[in-house]
Formats: structure tokens, C-alpha cells, sequence
């Protein structure tokens, strides 16, 4: 509905009400009034009421787990696949941040465990690949051993082509399925 | 976020039916296998006929790359009697042998008479006294469920007297079959060797692998990650009873049983790298093979049970050595291709059946062990865990086909391929029963 069509409304309803007050009768006025007073009264009462003071409770600001953990071991902390090139075991120097962070908290945490997952992907047979992903698992764990984590805390578990992340049959699938995983 | 829930692992030993069904289709074809008529069996009986004999019969020779069934349009007469044949004209079409029968049903219920005769076309037709055209005859009363196996029964019959060779239709493959829609995924199935038939066995959250036949065909050897690690187990296929095998730390893996069922081969990493190691079933008794700083894999035995083939990186690639259970002494199989992998010796002991790698394909190949000559059988990319026949004849493997790993079978001489696509999921890791009666 637009401005006009509103102002026209007005415009019949501001008279109908006008007749309407012209019909009530002088016995009522006194009762009228009574009932006027009780509601200034109860009016009253409620804007002292509003005008005191108010306390409330807020929720406190805390951190979640994962940003407690990012706070002290960076962000690198959250990030859990190390990723390989064909038929290769060796650890890129750019997973490095990632796995400092993690071999940091399990010196700070010697009650915590890791299980680190080796993958590969669908190329060569399945034997083969056990072995493959179990070499990749051992590079990793000997990654966080160098970095002082005690070799109890590890356990390394290969899964071979198995569980594959990407089901794709092409290079790019097979790329993400060439991994370690981190599993606390 | 650092506690992974692990999930409540079910295992279901059970042996209902799996919804998914496979089925063969043929994918090349072969000129030089021998023309065969395998004609409709005649039904005595009121209403529809209780099985295809026929079909099954006429499939079952095609498969193998030896035979040519004639298609039944082609055929002069669909005779069911050996007293009822013009041999002159199966002689014209060029047909070697006729396989003909009768089904009707018993007076038990359920029940049904199969006869069938195997003819030799060649002396049917020269017709002289004291040389019988009739090589087979049987009768046998089978019920319902056994109608199919009987048929793969004629198969065999008609395959062993034609060629001299046992047939292996009367067989059964395992394998693993990936159903991702499933709660428990990861499924150990059985069927007849052509697909049909199949049942589950096991099935997990987790992964199964590498499942091996006992040499009795009763019990599968498997690896399961149902602990969340590698562990080898035995199963009972009749019983469901399953006995924990191996676990060692790390790899618990490819377990093949030995030709007289006392042990396995398998792999273990306990001890640093993947090695090979007999693992004796009753007493548990452990022998270690192989021992450098590489990875040895996939062992398989001999028939003879005397040495294990391996995969071994000693050489620097991956490449198929044998070493002598007597004096573990290892030589070096295989030279030809970038890679090869996943070798298992033929039933007679004269080839190689192994993967190999050529310019980054994986291709199933056969090597003479005399000659030293090395043949592909398939053309496709992905192609692994080759397992033969019990007879030779075949090799049934995994591929990818369609977009999705599946199985398929390529006769000895690679001139024969059929397709087994896995209707719900993936299927991998066939390995093809014993001979199982």
C-alpha cells in the first residue's frame, strides 16, 4: 500500500470516530473517570518499576578447543593430511609447519596419542600399496620422532588404496589419495 | 575436535543373499575356437521350463576361448535325442560335437530327470560299426537350487572330453565388494565363478582384503582392518566360524594358503620393512623368508608347495623373485617391463601370471618361464590381482570398467575377455576357488 492510499483511509476512519464520542451518555462520566485514575495509577507503577536499575548475566568470552590449540600452536595444528607424489615417501618441506605443530603438542601432551594413516593411491596392486602407505605412515611417524615425540605416542596403521578420499579414477584424484593422515 | 569417535564395528557373518548381481557381457570375440552345438534342452514337463540348460551350457564353453557355441537360429533341428540326428547336416555347418538333453520332473515335487549326451560329429557321420558317436550320456534327478550348479556340471563334463583338460565351471569366486551406501561398506561376497549365485560373507566399516581360498574350498583367508589395523583372519564359509590369525604390529597382509592347507604365506612388518613369512595354521609357528631393507610382497605358492613367487624392490622397481622353501635361496623371475607385480605360477607350473607396467598402464601378462617371454592379455589401464582357474584356462582380475572398478576374465590365451560389473558398488580383489567337488 502506498502513502496515498494510506492518507485516503485516514481520511474516512478520523470522522467515524468523532461521531462514536459524541454518543456516550453523562452517567458514565464519573465511572469513566474512576477508571481513568486507576490507569495513571497502574502507568505509574510501571514506569517506576522500568526506571530502577537491572542487572543481568552475559556469557563469558572463551575460546573453542580448536582456538585454544591455534593460539598455541598455530593454525598449522588443524590441518591433518600430509600429501605425497607418485610412488614417493619422502615428506615436502612445506608440510613441515604442520607437522611441527603436531609433534609440539604431543611433547606437551605425553598422555595424548597419534595414529598416523598411510594412503596410496590406485596405481600397482593392492599388496603393494599396503606396503607403499605403511612407508609413507613410517616417514611421518620418523618426522615427529626426530621432533622429539616419543615413539609410544605413535601408532602407524596403512591402508593402502583402500580409502580413498577422491573416488576418481584420474591423476587429480589420484594426487589427494596419495597421503598420511593424522588421527588423534 | 581431537577425539575421533570409533564407530561400533559390526561384523555380520552371515550368508543371506546380497542384492547386487553380476553379469558377464562379452567384450571380444575369438575366430579360431572350435564350433560346438549346444542345442536347447527339451522340456517334458507342463509350463515353463525349470532352467536354461542350454544357455548356461552354450555360455560356460564361450567363456573359456575354446569353443564357439552355434546360435540356435543357425541350427538345422533342435534334436534331444542321439537316435534322432542327420549328422550330414551338423557335418555341412562345420560342427564338431552336439550337447542335447531332456529335463522332466520327478514324482517327488521339486524335483526334475536330466539326461544329456555329448556326440561326436565327425564318427556320427562316417557312421561305421564299433565307434560310437555318443563320447558322454548321464541321467540325474537334481532338485530346484541344484539346476544351475548341474549345468555347470554338463560344462565341465563336455569341456573335460573335448580337451582332455578339467573344466573349472563348477567353481566359485571370492571378492571384495566396496557398497559406499551401505552402513558396513566393505563386503566379502561369494558367487558361482560367472557372477550369479552371490552371497555375503562378511561385512564391515572397515576395510577387507586380499581374501584366499583353502585348498579344500571351505575356508577363506583374509586380511580385516575391523580393529582399525591389519589382522589376518580365518573364516569357516560353512560354519561362519572366524579364527584370528595374525597381529603383529603394522602390516598383517596378503595371506595365500599352501597347496596342502597347513600354512600361509603372508607378510609382516614387525620386524622393520614388509617381509615374506610362513605362518604354520595349528601351531602358529612363524618362518621369515625374506629379509633386506626393501619392501617383499604378495606371496604366492607353488603348486608344488616346494617355493614362493614375491614382489620384491631388491632390484630397485618392483620385480616377480622365487625363493626355495628349502634353502631360501631367492632368484629373480622377471626382467622385461617397467614394473611388475601380483605373480601367481600356473596350475601346470610353466608360466607366470603376473601384472606388469607398461609406458604407466597396469596390464595383466603371462610369462613363459621356459623362454623367459612376456605377453599381455589386456589392454586396459588399471588392471590387478590377477587369479587363475584351478584348470589354467582363465584368469579372473579387477579393472576399471565404466568409471568403476570391476571384475572381468580373459582366457589364457588373452583372446577371450568378458566384463563382470558390479551392479551396487565397486568390486575388487577376485581370487577363484579350488576345484570344489
Amino acid at each position: 500500500m502506498n502513502r496515498s492510499m494510506i492518507s485516503k483511509g485516514l481520511l474516512i476512519a478520523l470522522p467515524m470516530l468523532a461521531l462514536g464520542a459524541c454518543s456516550s451518555t453523562t452517567d458514565a462520566d464519573a465511572e469513566a473517570a474512576a477508571k481513568l485514575q486507576a490507569e495513571q495509577a497502574a502507568a505509574a507503577a510501571k514506569k517506576a518499576a522500568e526506571d530502577a536499575v537491572q542487572t543481568d548475566t552475559i556469557q563469558a568470552i572463551a575460546l573453542t578447543a580448536e582456538e585454544k590449540l591455534v593460539e598455541q600452536y598455530t593454525s598449522a595444528i588443524l590441518e591433518t593430511t600430509i600429501n605425497f607424489e607418485f610412488d614417493k615417501s619422502v615428506i615436502s618441506p612445506k608440510y613441515a609447519t604442520i607437522l611441527d605443530a603436531h609433534a609440539k603438542y604431543l611433547v606437551n601432551n605425553t598422555d595424548k596419542s597419534i595414529t598416523v594413516e598411510g594412503h596410496a593411491d590406485e596405481l600397482g596392486t593392492p599388496e603393494y600399496n599396503i606396503a607403499l602407505g605403511e612407508r609413507r605412515g613410517l616417514a611421518v611417524s620418523t618426522y615427529l620422532e626426530n621432533m622429539g615425540v616419543s615413539a609410544s605416542q605413535i601408532t602407524v596403521v596403512s591402508y593402502g588404496e583402500e580409502k580413498p578420499v577422491n573416488l576418481g579414477h584420474n591423476e587429480a584424484a589420484r594426487a589427494e589419495n596419495r597421503r598420511a593422515e593424522l588421527v588423534y | 575436535m581431537f577425539v575421533r569417535l570409533i564407530s561400533l564395528i559390526i561384523l555380520i557373518a552371515a550368508s543371506s543373499n546380497a542384492s547386487a548381481r553380476l553379469e558377464i557381457l562379452i567384450t571380444e570375440g575369438v575366430n579360431s575356437a572350435r564350433p560346438i552345438a549346444v542345442v536347447p534342452f527339451k522340456w517334458l514337463g507342463k509350463g515353463n521350463k525349470p532352467q536354461n540348460f542350454s544357455e548356461i551350457v552354450a555360455a560356460d564353453l564361450q567363456r573359456s576361448g575354446k569353443f564357439s557355441p552355434l546360435s540356435i537360429e543357425k541350427m538345422p533341428k533342435t534334436p534331444s535325442n542321439s537316435k534322432d540326428i542327420d549328422y550330414s547336416a551338423w557335418t555341412e555347418l562345420g560342427v564338431e560335437a552336439i550337447v542335447m538333453g531332456e529335463v522332466k520332473p520327478d514324482t517327488t515335487a521339486g524335483k526334475y530327470i536330466v539326461t544329456f549326451e555329448l556326440l561326436d560329429v565327425l564318427t556320427g557321420n562316417v557312421n561305421m560299426p564299433n565307434f560310437d558317436p555318443v563320447m558322454d550320456k548321464r541321467r540325474s534327478t537334481i532338485s530346484t537350487s541344484q539346476l544351475r550348479q548341474y549345468a555347470h556340471r554338463i560344462s565341465d563334463i563336455v569341456y573335460e572330453k573335448l580337451t582332455g583338460e578339467r573344466g573349472a565351471f563348477l567353481t566359485r569366486i571370492a571378492y571384495v565388494a566396496i557398497d559406499r551406501n551401505s552402513s558396513h561398506p566393505y563386503q566379502l561376497r561369494i558367487s558361482d565363478y560367472d557372477g550369479e549365485g552371490e552371497k555375503l560373507v562378511l561385512r564391515s566399516k572397515q576395510p577387507i582384503m586380499s581374501p584366499s581360498w583353502s585348498p579344500d574350498g571351505r575356508k577363506l583367508a583374509y586380511v580385516s582392518f575391523e580393529k582399525r589395523r591389519s589382522q589376518v583372519y580365518i573364516q569357516d564359509l560353512y560354519t561362519q566360524k572366524r579364527e584370528l590369525m595374525t597381529s603383529f604390529p603394522k602390516i598383517n597382509g596378503s595371506p595365500t594358503w599352501s597347496p596342502d592347507g597347513t600354512q600361509l604365506a603372508l607378510v609382516l612388518s614387525k620386524d622393520g620393512q614388509p617381509e615374506i613369512y610362513t605362518f604354520n595354521i595349528k601351531t602358529k609357528a612363524l618362518k621369515r623368508l625374506t629379509n633386506n631393507r626393501v619392501i617383499d610382497t604378495e606371496p604366492s605358492w607353488t603348486p608344488d608347495g616346494k617355493s614362493i613367487i614375491f614382489s620384491s624392490e631388491r632390484g630397485g622397481r618392483p620385480q616377480i623373485y622365487q625363493v626355495s622353501l628349502a634353502t631360501g635361496k631367492a632368484k629373480r623371475l622377471t626382467w622385461e617391463g617397467e614394473i611388475n607385480l601380483g605373480g601367481t605360477m600356473t596350475p601346470d607350473g610353466d608360466n607366470l601370471v603376473l601384472v606388469s607396467r607398461h609406458n604407466g598402464n597396469y596390464m595383466i601378462a603371462v610369462q613363459d618361464l621356459e623362454s623367459g617371454e612376456l605377453r599381455t592379455l589386456t589392454k586396459t589401464q588399471l588392471d590387478e590381482s590377477p587369479s587363475i582357474a584351478p584348470n589354467g584356462s582363465m584368469i579372473i582380475y579387477s579393472t576399471v570398467y565404466q568409471g568403476k572398478q570391476g571384475l572381468a576374465l580373459v582366457s589364457m590365451d588373452g583372446r577371450f575377455k568378458a566384463n563382470i560389473p558390479a551392479n551396487n558398488g565397486e568390486v575388487k580383489s577376485p581370487a577363484w576357488s579350488p576345484f570344489l567337488q
